[in-house]
């Protein structure tokens, strides 16, 4: 007996990078950058950077943390009642925190230090909330990992860039390393002090919005 | 007359010269990249024959670049007495030492060492002396030689009066005038031209203020980057002159206070080559430090501002000329200049109370109000800066408010924070952001009371 199973058109399922993933990961870089467009997570970008060695554990950190939470929560979405959802997703984000801190305190103990509460509070870091909320509950668990790598990686480029202004303008080195010539302290330099505070980092951070609006001819609508 | 012959040929040879480059800055034309240089020179000399066409405006000669150079002149006086005061204030220490000195060589009662010593941390402040001593070494002179040889530049310190100290004061206050005015004005042209727009006066005042508004020390370089940041971060960003939150010049100087703060508070920085051992301590640091017993000086002396500080802040007297030529052309607000002053006086007679109870150790908490009045640089920020009619209150009731707040916690900041000893920097730029607020309270009050009366 001979069976002929007509065969059925397969659903072609969706390449793993497909032009569509491509933009989750490139879009938060640029046009939909967490800090710079939707202004979240400002309060560790104005903490962490006076120099580019937290600033840049602290980027791997939020990465790690927005991505993984993200997997674990879109794999849930079907399980999670709406009522508690808030719940469920803190208790998923702060399992990944205290992974990170105990790492850290693990391998990079003086840079831990340096972070101090901040990691902690990577817990309340609204991009991570807002991917949960507005891609994680929705979308399968590959589109959500490449969304909060995405996310993660346009955090940590406006985190890296800031941190770069302000240790070399504030502190004359660059990951610890003097960058700022001796010469130009003899002949009276003097290192900016105002980089060294939040507020430096709130300037950093206009000023690389102003540069990308500029770029991006975004214009503020009534 | 001949002379308003001469006038005449010469406005009319201006003006013709004028008409001649107008072509070509034109538009498309090779030197249209200076064309806002051109009609920034252009409104500055001749008054525009343009109207405003808007609706109902009230036309007046008096336009903008007008009101701006009154302003500027109503500062000269601070600013040549500011000159006058960096050279004395560098010269009065010296010229005591080189008094003693010469007596000293003639009675010859110092032993060689204290005498070298003492020549040598003279010359370590005088250029005149220090190049003497040089060419006096490349001479191989010493001893007695050595001394006669280098006798006229001491003696040309002792006898620094009030041409030398003028010129020498001059010399280090001008170039942080062009320096802040070269950095300003660039940056207007530069943004005018990007954006097509004509050149906005604001800066000719802010140009003037930020010097005045600054140590003699301070290196130029600081004041290229605190002026670049005031004229973009403080008011191009927001739309350029006119639209600025806070006012420019002292967001110039808080730059610098928070970004380089040994380059513009402590006791070294108010007077240019200060001898070793003299105190270069300003009124409100002595008075911190020992209420007004500390005080080197009368409330005399710190009216006619004989004293450390910043260039132009340290004469009240000059001060109140500036105020009586805004107040005469109508131009800065004495409802302000005066609540600033009020508000300072009663916050001054409130830490006078607490100051009097028993077991209060502060000693600044007694110094009497009205020598808060002449002490820092209150009367300066009241007079030219609060008075800023773009960051100021509008209301005249508002005025009001917004002054006496200034002054309250100018004085309050003043004294009870020794960290900022300058409380009216930090006052005004507080209540800058206060401003539209006191106004929109003072709109709201008067529609209502309005609206009540309209009901009857």
């Amino acid at each position: 007996m001979s069976t002929e199973v007509a065969s059925k058109p397969i659903k072609t399922s969706e390449p793993l990078f497909s032009k569509k993933n491509m933009r989750l990961l490139s879009d938060p870089l640029n046009e939909n950058n967490p800090i710079t467009v939707q202004v979240l997570g400002i309060c560790s970008a104005l903490a962490v950077t006076a120099q580019v060695k937290p600033a840049f554990i602290m980027a791997l950190a939020v990465t790690f943390v927005t991505a993984a939470s993200n997997v674990f929560i879109s794999l849930l979405r079907n399980l999670i009642p709406g009522n508690i959802r808030i719940i469920v997703q803190l208790t998923i984000v702060a399992t990944m925190v205290i992974l990170v801190d105990l790492v850290l305190k693990a391998y990079v103990y003086d840079v831990s230090k340096q972070l101090s509460v901040f990691v902690g509070l990577i817990i309340t870091n609204c991009i991570i909330m807002g991917r949960l909320e507005a891609f994680a509950m929705g979308n399968k668990p590959w589109a959500s990992f490449l969304d909060g790598i995405g996310n993660g990686l346009g955090y940590a480029a406006i985190l890296i860039i800031v941190a770069i202004m302000r240790e070399i303008l504030g502190s004359g080195t660059l990951l610890g390393y003097q960058v700022v010539p001796q010469f130009m302290y003899d002949a009276g330099f003097a290192n900016n002090n105002l980089m060294v505070v939040p507020a430096g980092a709130l300037f950093a951070v206009g000023i690389i919005i102003w540069v990308q609006r500029a770029q991006n001819k975004y214009y503020e609508t009534e | 007359m001949l002379a308003d012959r001469l006038k005449e040929k010469v406005s009319k040879a201006l003006l013709d010269l004028a008409e001649n480059i107008k072509p070509k800055v034109a538009k498309g034309k090779p030197f249209h990249f200076l064309h806002s240089f051109y009609d920034g020179n252009y409104t500055l000399m001749f008054q525009p024959g343009t109207t405003t066409k808007g609706k109902v405006h009230l036309r007046d000669g008096i336009d903008s670049k007008r009101t701006m150079f009154t302003v500027v002149i109503a500062m000269i006086p601070c600013l040549l007495f500011g000159m006058w005061n960096a050279g004395h204030q560098h010269f009065a220490p010296i010229i005591e030492i080189a008094e003693r000195l010469i007596s000293a060589i003639s009675l010859d009662s110092l032993s060689q060492e204290v005498l070298w010593a003492k020549i040598n941390a003279l010359a370590a402040v005088d250029g005149g002396l220090a190049d003497a001593m040089y060419e006096a070494g490349r001479r191989n002179l010493e001893g007695p030689e050595l001394l006669s040889y280098i006798m006229p530049s001491i003696e040309n310190i002792a006898d620094a009066g009030f041409f030398s100290k003028f010129i020498y004061g001059a010399i280090r206050v001008l170039p942080i005038v062009v320096v802040s005015y070269v950095t300003g004005l660039g940056i207007e042209f530069a943004v005018a031209q990007m954006k097509g727009h004509p050149i906005a006066e604001g800066f000719l005042v802010s140009g003037m203020l930020i010097p005045l508004i600054m140590p003699v020390t301070i290196p130029l370089w600081m004041v290229v980057v605190a002026t670049a940041f005031a004229v973009i971060i403080g008011k191009e960003i927001f739309g350029g002159t006119g639209m600025n939150i806070l006012n420019v010049a002292l967001t110039a100087r808080v730059f610098i206070f928070f970004a380089y703060p040994t380059s513009i508070s402590g006791d070294k920085v108010w007077i240019q080559d200060l001898v070793d051992g003299a105190s270069g301590a300003t009124a409100l640091a002595q008075a911190f430090e020992g209420g007004v017993a500390g005080l080197s000086w009368s409330w005399f002396d710190m009216f006619i501002g004989s004293i450390p500080g910043s260039i132009g802040e340290t004469s009240t007297l000059m001060i109140l000329i500036g105020a009586a030529i805004l107040i005469a052309t109508g131009i800065g607000s004495w409802k302000i200049m005066l609540s600033v002053m009020l508000g300072a006086g009663v916050m001054g007679i409130l830490l006078n109370i607490v100051g009097g109870m028993e077991g209060v150790e502060n000693q600044f908490l007694a110094v009497p109000f009205y020598y808060h009045w002449v002490m820092g640089g209150l009367a300066f920020g009241a007079v030219y800066m609060a008075t800023d009619p773009v960051t100021a209150s509008q209301t005249e009731k508002g005025k009001w408010i917004y002054g006496f707040l200034i002054g309250f916690f100018a004085i309050l900041v003043r004294v009870l924070n020794p960290a900022y000893p300058e409380g009216i920097m930090l006052a005004i730029l507080f209540f800058n952001v206060f401003a539209p607020l006191i106004d929109h309270y003072i709109v709201e009050a008067n529609i209502k009371r309005r609206l009540a009366y309209a009901k009857g």
